[in-house]
């Protein structure tokens, strides 16, 4: 049997996914504030001020082959030309460029919905596009064109405020970081006697930087970050004041000033202390906004220090031999690459050093490496929030295959070393009944590490 | 800094302390502190009933610890007047504690110990999830939901943050919209609200506050006690004010206070980077200033008598300079500028630079041919004809004076001090179990 479906097959899907109207209050109250001299403004002022050659050159080279779709894990698990890559940029950019911005209100949220949810910012269909097109640039031009008119999904316009007023993507307090990391100083001192998460120290090789959702919800993340770190005999530092959390939902909501706030705070808050380099946890889209996006926005080619994904620290931990391991991990696993390190870093051989030095049996997932399907939850699409689950989590079909294919040789427990590929994954295994355990590499490590008598 | 011009500048050197005996008596000593004269070492400790407590030697005294152990301490610093202050926790109860004298008044949580030039200390506090700052143990009367970026003023006498002035939830980004922050000035709230509200700094007549504020998402504003400039922009950094008084025939302590001063004061005015059309320029007073286009712009700084001003700049993208009066120097850096300042005669500038990975000075528009792992802020002398660092290289710390290495080598070292008269150099650091002090003629 075809792995594609028939012309009529697509056409009853598509009318049954036109049907789920999609209800986001952060959308609908947006669009109430518009009127057809604003969005016509808005997205001129856009195209001519903040784009050039590379959206034209990307809009006019697409030869319309649909090449593409067979890159997209939407397009894969929903099989409907609606959520092929061309598609997505069909009922959006090109639209707006054909009418120059002359669209109407219920366009600009059908737009805001394949622009913020439909998409994953994966950057896999470039690789199958004959002409290397980056769809997720396109997509993130029209983020940019509702940011500005306020039509933004709720849940992830509030984490983007929530960075605006903190710094941090959760709310957090400043009290209640300071205190998050005595907790788990305190915790971690039952496992190493007098372990140190030290707070601004000055000179540290290492300025240690994580996501909101630690302090918030994985505090034990930190923890193990701390119990490691002591264990391998590291000079490094957390700061206490804002500027620790390297997340930035504001590059996928469009909010480019704020981003790059969010990032200079980051960037002066290591450089401040003096830190060698920041070594990042386990997250895949705060990396690509340190060392890719944000760094050049604010105009830098490079990060101006150092900065270090978990991957690459964890892998350096075992190639200098600064850990020692009690045994390796005796259960079968499967690795997930995350896009933004794999596919936009390379550091998925890394990843599977780690994977070698630490597990006594690796199974890999097919497609994998810079291949390997997106989780459905990159890009902001988890940060959406509830108004979208359902949808994102039926456009990780693919993945589910792919992870019950991984469960048919054997793995039972599936690492994944970002925190938005925990949050898709979970919600994938749960929805089609992978019954598979996920894991953090940071989760490995610190239950087989040998910790040092003293 | 107290009795700055008092100090020992004639014993070449003294040993503070001896750390071995630190190392045989206490299970646990976290990072030691030295105070600004270089005569006294302090670190917070654990005791024999394993409490923390803060440890203190000065030459030819044994180490003594504080008589009061916590459960708790953090922040250890010297103050400006060197009295030695830390945040300390007893039974869930948290106060600054200066000298083993606590505040009478405690709190869930404190943080963010801040002090002026005098010594006067204030920190953010939380009590029952609500906010406030104290100012020397007098709390504000009134308190937030929400309480950001504390600034003390240079008088001491002025507290001021962002506070959260609408209670808003998370999840009303509409409300949020609408403005639910704005800067509260010992406890009093400006009566405008923002979107958002960042980087409040105090005038140094310590009567006048600005801030960067945005009032929807492309509308950002400079904002000075409370009124906004009347041009938006698509983007601010942080504001700053000129100097609102000349002094003469001054000496610049290392805290930036000025010693001998006379006051002729002047009326201010507030400059800070804008971006219009993609491009960055420095505005004064809600105008362009500097009309040249950056791809960057920050960290603008005035010669002290207000006279002159530069900032970092990178007149291309990934190249990085220092602009004086809009003029940018001709050497460029790849990877970082940081920490420019005028010296004290206003006759030159120097910075931090970091280019190709490598740490080094730049006086003037001229490299130092030094290059450093890392390196710390740039000191001149009050005379403006030295420049002093601290830098490591290869796993040791040095000083380095005008761009060549002095003294010996350290395992850690604090930032050289200028002796007044412009002579001698303050060099406090560890040298294997030793704090020496040392002082060193130039």
């Amino acid at each position: 049997m075809s792995e594609y479906k028939s012309v009529n097959e697509i056409k009853k899907d598509t009318k049954k996914n036109e049907s789920k109207k999609i209800e986001d209050r952060g959308i609908l109250n947006g669009l109430e504030q518009l009127t057809p001299e604003k969005i016509e403004s808005v997205i001129n002022q856009v195209i001519n001020d903040e784009t050039g050659a590379r959206l034209k050159v990307y809009v006019d080279t697409c030869v319309h082959c649909g090449m593409c779709s067979k890159g997209c894990h939407f397009f894969l698990s929903l099989n409907d030309p609606k959520f092929s890559p061309a598609g997505k940029v069909k009922q959006t950019l090109w639209e707006i460029l054909r009418k120059k911005g002359k669209v109407s209100t219920e366009f600009i949220k059908d737009a805001a919905t394949v622009a913020y949810t439909q998409c994953n910012l994966c950057k896999r269909c470039a690789m199958y596009c004959p002409f290397g097109l980056d769809v997720a640039y396109v997509m993130s031009v029209m983020r940019r064109i509702c940011h500005k008119l306020g039509v933004v999904p709720l849940y992830i316009q509030d984490t983007a405020h929530s960075h605006s007023a903190t710094m941090n993507q959760m709310w957090v307090k400043d009290d209640e970081w300071v205190d998050t990391l005595m907790w788990q100083e305190e915790e971690a001192q039952e496992a190493m006697e007098n372990l140190r998460i030290p707070l601004d120290r000055e000179g540290a090789d290492i300025f240690y930087s994580v996501i909101g959702p630690e302090p918030k919800f994985r505090a034990q993340l930190i923890f193990q970050a701390a119990v490691i770190m002591n264990a391998a005999h590291e000079n490094w530092t957390m700061p206490s004041m804002p500027g620790w959390d390297n997340s930035d939902m504001c590059m996928f909501t469009g909010d480019y000033e704020m981003m790059e706030r969010l990032k200079r705070r980051h960037f002066e808050s290591a450089l401040h202390l003096r830190a060698k380099r920041i070594v990042m946890g386990e997250c895949g889209h705060a990396f690509r906004s340190v060392y890719d996006v944000g760094n050049r926005a604010l105009g830098w080619k490079m990060p101006p220090i150092e900065v270090v994904h978990a991957i690459e620290y964890y892998n350096e931990l075992f190639e200098q031999k600064k850990i020692k391991i009690k045994k390796k991990f005796d259960r079968p696993v499967t690795l997930h690459d995350p896009c933004n390190i794999s596919r936009g870093r390379g550091l998925h051989e890394m990843a599977r050093n780690i994977v070698n030095a630490t597990c006594s049996e690796f199974i890999e997932m097919t497609p994998n490496r810079e291949h390997n399907y997106c989780c459905s939850a990159g890009g902001g699409v988890i940060n959406c929030g509830p108004p979208f689950k359902n949808a994102r989590v039926e456009s990780g079909k693919a993945k589910a295959k792919q992870l019950f294919a991984a469960k048919a040789k054997g793995a039972e427990v599936v690492i994944a070393p970002c925190h938005n590929c925990h949050g898709g994954l979970e919600d994938i295994i749960h929805h089609y009944g992978v019954e598979m355990e996920l894991k953090f590499f940071g989760d490995i490590i610190y239950e087989i590490l040998e910790l040092p008598e003293s | 800094m107290s009795n700055y011009d008092k100090w020992d500048w004639d014993t070449s050197k003294k040993k503070v302390a001896d750390l071995s005996a630190w190392r045989e008596r206490f299970p646990y000593i976290e990072e030691f502190r030295v105070s600004h004269d270089g005569e006294k070492v302090a670190a917070i400790v654990k005791n024999e009933d394993m409490e923390f407590t803060v440890c203190v030697q000065s030459e030819d005294n044994e180490p003594e610890t504080w008589e009061n152990g916590y459960d708790k301490a953090w922040n250890l610093q010297f103050g400006p007047d060197d009295r030695l202050s830390a945040l300390v926790s007893d039974a869930g109860e948290w106060k600054v504690s200066t000298d083993d004298e606590t505040w009478e008044n405690g709190y869930d949580f404190i943080w963010n110990m801040k002090f002026n030039s005098n010594g006067n200390i204030a920190v953010s506090a939380q009590k029952e999830l609500l906010y406030s700052v104290v100012n020397n143990d007098t709390p504000w009367e009134n308190e937030f939901s929400r309480l950001t970026d504390m600034v003390i003023s240079p008088d001491g006498d002025k507290t001021a943050a962002v506070v959260e002035s609408v209670p808003v939830l998370e999840s009303e980004i509409f409300k949020f919209r609408q403005g639910c922050y704005s800067i509260a000035v010992n406890g009093e709230t400006w009566d405008r609200n923002f979107m958002n509200v960042w980087n409040p700094s105090f005038s140094d007549d310590s009567n006048h506050i600005a801030a960067s504020v945005r009032t929807s998402y492309y509308d950002y504003y400079i904002v000075v006690d409370g009124k906004t400039w009347d041009k938006s922009f698509s983007s601010v950094w942080e504001p700053r004010f000129s100097p609102s008084s000349i002094e003469k025939s001054s000496i610049t302590a290392p805290n930036g206070e000025l010693l001998n001063k006379e006051l002729h004061p002047h009326n201010y005015s507030v400059t800070a980077p804008v971006k219009r059309g993609g491009k960055w320029y420095l505005a004064k007073d809600g105008e362009i200033f500097w009309d040249r286009p950056y791809f960057q712009l920050w960290q603008q700084f005035y010669s002290p008598d207000g006279t002159k001003i530069a900032a970092i700049v990178a007149p291309e993208f990934g190249k990085w300079t220092i602009a004086l009066d809009n003029t940018p120097w001709e050497i460029r850096f790849s990877d970082y500028l940081s920490d420019p300042l005028f010296s004290p005669d206003g006759n030159g500038v120097a910075c931090l630079f970091k280019d190709k990975g490598k740490w080094g000075v730049a006086v003037d528009g001229k490299a130092w041919d030094c290059l450093f792992d890392m390196v710390w802020q740039p000191v001149f002398s009050n005379n403006g004809s030295h420049l002093a660092v601290k830098f490591k290289k290869d796993g040791f710390y040095h000083i380095a004076l005008n761009g060549n290495i002095i003294d010996e080598k350290y395992d850690d070292l604090a930032n050289p001090i200028f002796s007044p008269d412009n002579s001698s150099i303050l060099v406090r650091g560890l040298q294997g179990s030793s704090y020496n002090r040392k002082v060193i003629k130039i």
